[in-house]
């Protein structure tokens, strides 16, 4: 039970008075990858956005819990503190406000909500080259504005390096891998790989299977019209990239749920 | 106590917190009666022991301003401002008793500038050296480090004592830019001006240190009418920097104030302003009405004047910091960054008035608009007919936060050189939900993540102040903006 990360139980949720998500319910360890899988518009977006807070969507029904605490009632930057984290598929711009900057100011809030002393300079520098080397990002980037003027492959490579500067207990890497050529994939999966432990979790949502030949996944969920329809081991994820998705939305329509 | 009304007093208290330089001082002040005639005027020159020159001055300035209006062309809401309810005139450095002694200082006034972070004693100082002028109320009560000045042969004085000991200066250049006749503020304020301050870098001297004039209000019910006169003769240097705060009270008070800059051959001035000023509450209840002419006379050849300023405070802001650029290859900057919230008015800009051959030009303008505030970017670049390859580029942002602000811009153009390029640019932008939500899932708060952002989209004006006062300026921009979303 003390090695339960995440509880997700019968979680309705959606947009505009829109449900999208119609009781999802799923279970992650410490130490596991999960991946979710999924057809367009099955809701994969939508599960990652209500995970973290996002403000624009609705929960109307169903429980949430994060190594032990009620997920759906804390701020979004309480769910950070604690330790979730998301990898945005769209990585936002914003303009004047440095890497360095940006990067010190959250990890010195992570730290006074947990009634932790600032960071003093020279460590939170020490730290960024570190985790800079992880992601091969160029010492350049954190002069610059957050993704102002980041390649598509720079932009995710921010994203894994803001991961390791916040050390997070459980990630969600939302598609991460769309927009990435193959180098840029191996860089990022690998900063992932080398941030894994005993004690962290990863949630990979992803369309393709491409990113999971580099992140290995120990259980594989299909999402499809708001509900996780299978779940299996990685053999899974290959199956699908073989055979596509019907197959299994036929298995789960004939089943008559 | 109910719910409502407990709100309600969290509220004050949070609206109170933002502002912390609302606090009065109390000591003993000599406040002249309110109301406005030629005695007024003659009792002001009379304090200040003026020679009969100074009073002529007053005296003209006083009786065309009784011949003009206010100005009502600006995009601001002014309430009637009765002029004989206001006291012109007051002075914290008197002494109940006996002669006053220029050396002692009220430990209360010592106390206050401790408070607003201005230390007056010379070993207290700012890394890097700072000289300041400390102004309360009408009088200059200290001005630091003026013997290590003077060796260099820098004058730095208040505007009173320059009156006194520099009488021949003050003559040739006093309303030398800003005539009286220029506008109903700057008629008002030249009839009844008490301290400003009053700078005189020698031909070729680089002042060593940053020199700076702090502005205080303390007095209720009266008005403050500062001057301040640079003059940067051939060859020379300095960064000024000016601040400002005042209490907070329910009863809008009147700062009216001129600064004249004259900038000779080569010489270089830059100008960094913090204006915070109480700007009322949270309801427009209180706040200084702030009613400016500054303007420089980039009179040599390669002369150059840059103006930066933040202004945050101020129920209204009036003001358009201006460069004549006069002499051949002469130089204008505008740098600003002007942020209303509740129910504050900003109506600011510049004019670049380019009369000298290869005369150049800059204005960068980033105004910020939140709560029910009014903001609303002025300027003018003219180009005159032997202007010959004059260039100006003029960049004008807006950000709005929350849909209850206005946001405005008015750029006048008036060139008459072909061979003049001017350039103009605009934006208006929103902080976006996804730009705040980024924030927020990396364990920003709301209120940190718009000061953030904000302090970005400034940060273009704020690396032009002096590091001392950018960190400042940044602090405010942030508090400034406290409980502007949620």
């Amino acid at each position: 039970m003390s090695n339960m990360m995440l509880k997700i139980e019968n979680l309705h949720a959606g947009i505009d008075g829109k449900e999208i998500l119609k009781g999802i319910n799923l279970e992650v360890n410490a130490g596991q990858v999960h991946a979710i899988m999924g057809p367009n518009g099955s809701g994969k977006s939508t599960m990652s956005n209500v995970l973290v807070g996002h403000p624009a969507y609705q929960v109307t029904e169903g429980k949430v819990t994060f190594k032990g605490m009620d997920l759906l009632a804390m701020s979004a930057e309480e769910r950070s503190h604690q330790g979730l984290f998301m990898s945005f598929q769209y990585p936002v711009e914003i303009p004047g406000v440095s890497m360095t900057n940006f990067m010190r100011t959250a990890i010195n809030e992570k730290r006074k909500a947990l009634g932790q002393q600032p960071l003093a300079p020279t460590e939170f520098l020490k730290l960024i080259k570190e985790k800079r080397d992880l992601v091969k990002l160029d010492a350049k980037f954190m002069n610059r504005s957050v993704n102002e003027g980041f390649s598509g492959g720079e932009k995710k490579r921010n994203e894994i390096f803001q991961m390791a500067m916040l050390e997070p207990s459980l990630s969600i890497l939302d598609e991460t891998d769309s927009g990435l050529d193959i180098d840029a994939l191996r860089i990022v999966a690998d900063g992932v790989n080398r941030l894994k432990s005993p004690e962290t979790s990863v949630i990979v949502i992803t369309h393709y299977q491409r990113l999971l030949d580099y992140i290995k996944p120990d259980v594989v969920h299909v999402l499809y019209q708001g509900r996780i329809i299978k779940t299996a081991g990685p053999e899974l994820a290959l199956e699908l990239e073989q055979r596509g998705y019907d197959w299994v939305i036929k298995e789960f329509e004939d089943s008559g749920k | 106590m109910d719910t409502a009304s407990q709100d309600n007093s969290l509220i004050r208290e949070i609206s109170a917190e933002k502002y912390r330089y609302g606090f009065t001082t109390d000591v003993h002040t000599e406040i002249i009666d309110r109301g406005l005639t030629e005695d007024t005027v003659r009792l002001i020159s009379e304090r200040k022991g003026e020679p009969e020159w100074m009073l002529e001055f007053r005296l003209k300035a006083y009786r065309h301003w009784l011949t003009m209006e206010m100005p009502h062309w600006a995009h601001l809401d002014i309430p009637e401002i009765d002029y004989q309810n206001i006291s012109y005139y007051a002075d914290p450095t008197v002494k109940k008793q006996g002669p006053r002694n220029l050396d002692e200082i009220d430990p209360q006034v010592m106390k206050t500038f401790d408070k607003l972070g201005i230390p007056l004693e010379e070993r207290l100082a700012l890394s890097g050296g700072v000289a300041v002028d400390a102004v309360m109320d009408s009088v200059s009560v200290k001005t630091t480090f003026k013997q290590t000045l003077a060796e260099k042969g820098i004058i730095f004085c208040s505007m009173g004592e320059a009156v006194r000991n520099h009488p021949d200066l003050v003559r040739q250049y006093l309303g030398s830019v800003v005539n009286y006749r220029d506008n109903f503020f700057a008629a008002l304020n030249s009839a009844v001006f008490s301290d400003g301050s009053f700078v005189y870098i020698p031909k070729g001297v680089r002042c060593p240190m940053e020199l700076s004039t702090y502005f205080r209000i303390n007095a209720a019910g009266t008005g403050q009418f500062e001057r301040t006169l640079i003059v940067a003769d051939d060859d020379s240097y300095v960064s000024y920097l000016e601040g400002c705060t005042a209490p907070m009270r329910d009863e809008n008070q009147l700062h009216a104030a001129i600064v004249e800059i004259v900038v000779m051959d080569r010489a270089e001035v830059k100008y960094s302003t913090v204006q915070n000023w109480y700007p009322g509450d949270e309801n427009g209840r209180g706040g200084v009405y702030n009613f400016v002419t500054k303007r420089g006379l980039v009179k040599g050849v390669d002369a150059k004047l840059s103006w930066t300023q933040v202004e945050t405070g101020s129920a209204i802001t009036w003001k358009y910091p201006s460069c004549v650029l006069q002499g051949d290859g002469s130089q204008g900057e505008f740098y600003s960054v002007a942020l209303t919230n509740n129910w504050q008015q900003a109506d600011t800009g510049t004019k670049m008035i380019h009369i000298g051959r290869n005369t150049r030009s800059t204005v960068i303008s980033k105004g910020i608009s939140a709560g029910h505030s009014q903001n609303s970017y002025r300027g003018l670049i003219k180009v005159g007919e032997h202007a010959d390859g004059a260039r100006n580029y003029s960049q004008c942002d807006s950000l709005l936060l929350g849909s209850e602000c206005g946001a405005h811009t008015f750029p006048y153009m008036d060139v008459k050189n072909e061979t003049a390029i001017v350039e103009h640019e605009a934006t208006t932008s929103k902080i976006s939900e996804d730009q705040l939500f980024y924030c927020n899932q990396r364990g920003i708060p709301m209120e940190q993540a718009i000061g953030l952002i904000v302090n970005g989209y400034a940060k273009e004006v704020l690396n032009k102040l002096p590091m001392e006062f950018a960190v400042e300026a940044q602090r405010l921009l942030s508090v400034s903006l406290e409980n502007t979303v949620g």
